[in-house]
């Protein structure tokens, strides 16, 4: 049996193929090159970079694999990068990485399993997959600090028929040790947090640069429409940040709203950022679709906890109606729907706004 | 090269770096013993490796039929002489355009890009769809402001072999006083190269594609044809290029030349018959297979073709997982393969250009090598078609 392994150069998927090298697979590592400067130079901070592909490099070296780059970029930018900047521009604040595994990391690496000889594919996220009576499901992580149970919401069964993760069995104090034991350059290699095109390490210096009008100045308003203050760019704000608003009110306020087109940031009190429930498109499901009247938990943010909610089906558009209000997740975000421990499916965050949409 | 020194397997990407030969091997342990000291010092030491630095530019000079020894500048390889070149060349002239070919390596293209930061402008030559570029191509673009032409002696993908005396002719007869540089960095171990035979200002060798040591090279130039130095420092190589003198490399690099002089009938017809039995096989067992370049001149030990419907990265994994191993278009640093801006050039859609791999045997390629390689390859080929 032959394991392809998906190596982004960090600790996790170092140990995933060390893993699966024990479990007596033969292993192929890769190193998608998702993203270039426009002057053909590597990005050499943050995810998926050329220091990240060279400890990839390494670790195969040393475990004695072999290991190659594939060459995503122009998929990368088409599916992630570009959506990614004019989403913004639209309202809505999308999860690149989420995007990326969606339409580029998992269908592109499964394809890939097929081409390169390979009979399953690895990554070193930290989920389990479990299979019982012939149905299989996605499981939170043993180690629920480490939980990426979120980010691969769009498994489908042929997927997750593919796909191995084995460090999610394992805490991430172990998986280290594990790495330290190996003598493995990444063990001790702190977690990504980047976004992998955003070489700066922080998107809003992306969107500067990639989006027109986000750095010019605008109003601040609160919610009745009154103009309370000035900003510098709509790029600097994100749904529910208290702080850094330039507007003394002498009570808290927050972000309740951001209008790119119209330059415009709307704040409030906490009860205005509070809503009902959130209207979901895209959706996706490990198994069966959910049906109208199931009580789930659902997370709107990855590291939000589960919080209840009923499902009310609208032809392609899901409803989740929370049990008690929550504050409203930024548009173009990712709710994932949770039985327990278990993945059911997921989702973009399309608005919460009730009256936008007809519901019966 | 069914494998003796490569861990099993069989090594055919040559062009990219062949496998150094014996005596290269041989001379370079000597050198790093006998002549380890700077050849700019003024101790007996120092005689020793300057002795041997200047022999092994005499023997250079004469395999490549410049007039006077000084005539050899050695580098640190080939993209070093292609950019000192191009830049060397273009700085002194007082001229404003800079032509190159459409299928020139990045050492030459990006190296004249470089130049229109300084107020250059870079022309491209085109291509024909059989890999050529004619004399007709560098006609359309070179003009009497030109200062510098650069078209390589062989293509390091699919190995066409240019019309360099030709182009030579027009660029004298168009733009007089530019000056011909060639990057004949892939056309040395395979074809008769010398800038008294091309008749150009400027030629670049590098040592690792012909059986010497890498990061060794040497750019060639004609008697009057001024070079400004691209790296400072202390005066060496008569002040056009700095820098301590890699005596032991260079001295392998030259061994390595005389063998291929030595051996240029025998790589002609042994690797070259190798390689045709490689593609009369292969072409017998993958339907549908292109042999890029076939009808041109072309080096003997290249083998450039297109499988149909296939990713070259994917086959070239294929290909290293079974042990044979080969290239598509060029490397970036990260590895990751690239479309070819050569087969752009040449007018292949990028599908096709996607399906595109380089086989190249090298020196010491033996009898049946060919057909076994071709048979290595066409399983993997059969595997790959169903999936």
């Amino acid at each position: 049996m032959r394991a392809l392994v998906a190596m982004s150069g960090g600790v996790d998927s170092s140990v995933a193929a060390a893993l699966m090298l024990d479990a007596g697979y033969d292993v192929v590592g890769v190193t998608l090159k998702q993203w270039e400067g426009a002057d053909g130079q590597m990005p050499v901070a943050g995810c998926c970079t050329l220091s990240d592909a060279e400890d990839a490099r390494r670790v195969a070296a040393q475990l004695g694999i072999s290991y190659y780059v594939l060459d995503y970029v122009d998929e990368f930018t088409e599916a992630v990068v570009e959506p990614f900047a004019r989403d913004y521009l639209d309202g809505l604040t999308p999860n690149p990485c989420i995007e990326c595994n969606r339409k580029v990391r998992f269908r592109a690496l499964l394809d890939r399993t097929d081409e390169l000889g390979c009979d399953v594919l690895v990554t070193g996220h930290h989920a389990r997959i479990e299979e019982h009576e012939g149905i299989r499901r996605l499981r939170m992580a043993v180690d629920g600090t480490k939980d990426q149970s979120y980010v691969l919401h769009m498994l489908d069964q042929r997927a997750l028929a593919r796909v191995r993760l084995p460090v999610g069995e394992m805490t991430k104090g172990d998986v280290r040790q594990r790495a330290k034991d190996l003598g493995l350059r990444t063990a001790s290699k702190p977690d990504s947090q980047d976004i992998c095109f955003v070489t700066s390490g922080d998107y809003r210096d992306f969107l500067r640069g990639h989006v027109d009008g986000v750095s010019d100045p605008g109003d601040v308003v609160d919610t009745e429409g009154n103009v309370v203050g000035r900003h510098e760019g709509t790029a600097s704000f994100t749904i529910g940040q208290r702080k850094g608003l330039g507007v003394a009110l002498g009570h808290a306020r927050y972000v309740v709203d951001i209008e790119p087109r119209q330059q415009r940031i709307t704040i409030g009190r906490y009860e205005d950022l509070l809503t009902e429930g959130c209207v979901v498109g895209e959706m996706a499901f490990t198994h069966e679709p959910l049906a109208d009247g199931d009580v789930v938990a659902v997370k709107v943010r990855y590291r939000g906890d589960p919080v209840p909610a009923v499902v009310i089906r609208d032809d392609d558009r899901w409803v989740f109606r929370f049990s008690e209000r929550q504050p409203r997740p930024a548009p173009g975000q990712t709710l994932v729907a949770y039985d327990g421990e278990y993945v059911l499916g997921g989702g973009t965050i399309l608005t919460d706004r009730f009256s936008d949409m007809a519901v019966r | 090269m069914a494998d003796r020194a490569h861990g099993g397997g069989f090594y055919l990407d040559h062009a990219a770096t062949t496998t150094m030969r014996p005596e290269a091997i041989e001379a370079v342990t000597a050198a790093w013993t006998s002549s380890f000291g700077n050849a700019s010092g003024t101790h007996a030491v120092a005689r020793r490796a300057k002795n041997a630095l200047e022999d092994a530019r005499e023997r250079a000079a004469a395999l490549l039929g410049t007039e006077r020894p000084h005539d050899i500048v050695f580098t640190s390889g080939g993209t070093e002489s292609d950019n000192l070149a191009v830049s060397g060349a273009a700085g002194s002239s007082g001229r404003r355009r800079i032509v190159v070919s459409a299928i020139e390596h990045k050492a030459v293209g990006s190296a004249a890009r470089a130049l229109e930061r300084h107020g250059y402008t870079v022309s491209e030559a085109g291509c024909g769809s059989d890999g050529i570029v004619t004399p007709e191509h560098v006609e359309a673009v070179v003009d009497p402001d030109t200062a510098v032409v650069s078209v390589m002696a062989a293509n390091n993908e699919i190995g066409t072999l240019q019309p360099i005396t030709e182009i030579v002719a027009v660029v004298r007869e168009r733009a007089p006083g530019a000056v011909f540089h060639t990057d004949a960095v892939q056309a040395f171990v395979g074809s008769p190269t010398s800038l008294a035979s091309m008749g150009a200002d400027l030629l670049s060798l590098s040592a690792h594609k012909f059986g010497g040591p890498a990061g060794v090279g040497l750019l060639a130039t004609a008697p009057g044809v001024r070079i400004d130095p691209i790296v400072h420092g202390g005066g060496q190589e008569a002040g056009r290029r700095a820098g301590t003198s890699n005596v032991a490399g260079i001295v392998g690099m030259v061994v390595a030349m005389e063998a291929v002089e030595r051996e240029r009938v025998r790589f002609e017809l042994v690797v070259g018959a190798e390689r045709d039995a490689f593609e009369v096989t292969l072409g017998r067992l993958v339907p549908g297979l292109v042999v890029n370049g076939a009808g041109s001149p072309r080096m003997p030990h290249f083998s450039h073709v297109r499988f149909p419907a296939l990713r070259a990265e994917t086959i070239l994994i294929r290909l290293d997982q079974a042990g044979v191993f080969a290239a598509a278009g060029s490397a970036c640093q990260s590895g990751a393969v690239e479309p070819s801006h050569v087969l752009t050039a040449m007018g292949m859609t990028s599908d096709e250009a996607a399906g595109c791999v380089r086989f190249s045997f090298g020196w010491d390629a033996a009898p049946g090598d060919g057909e076994r390689a071709a048979l290595a390859v066409a399983e993997v080929i059969d595997r790959l078609g169903s999936v």
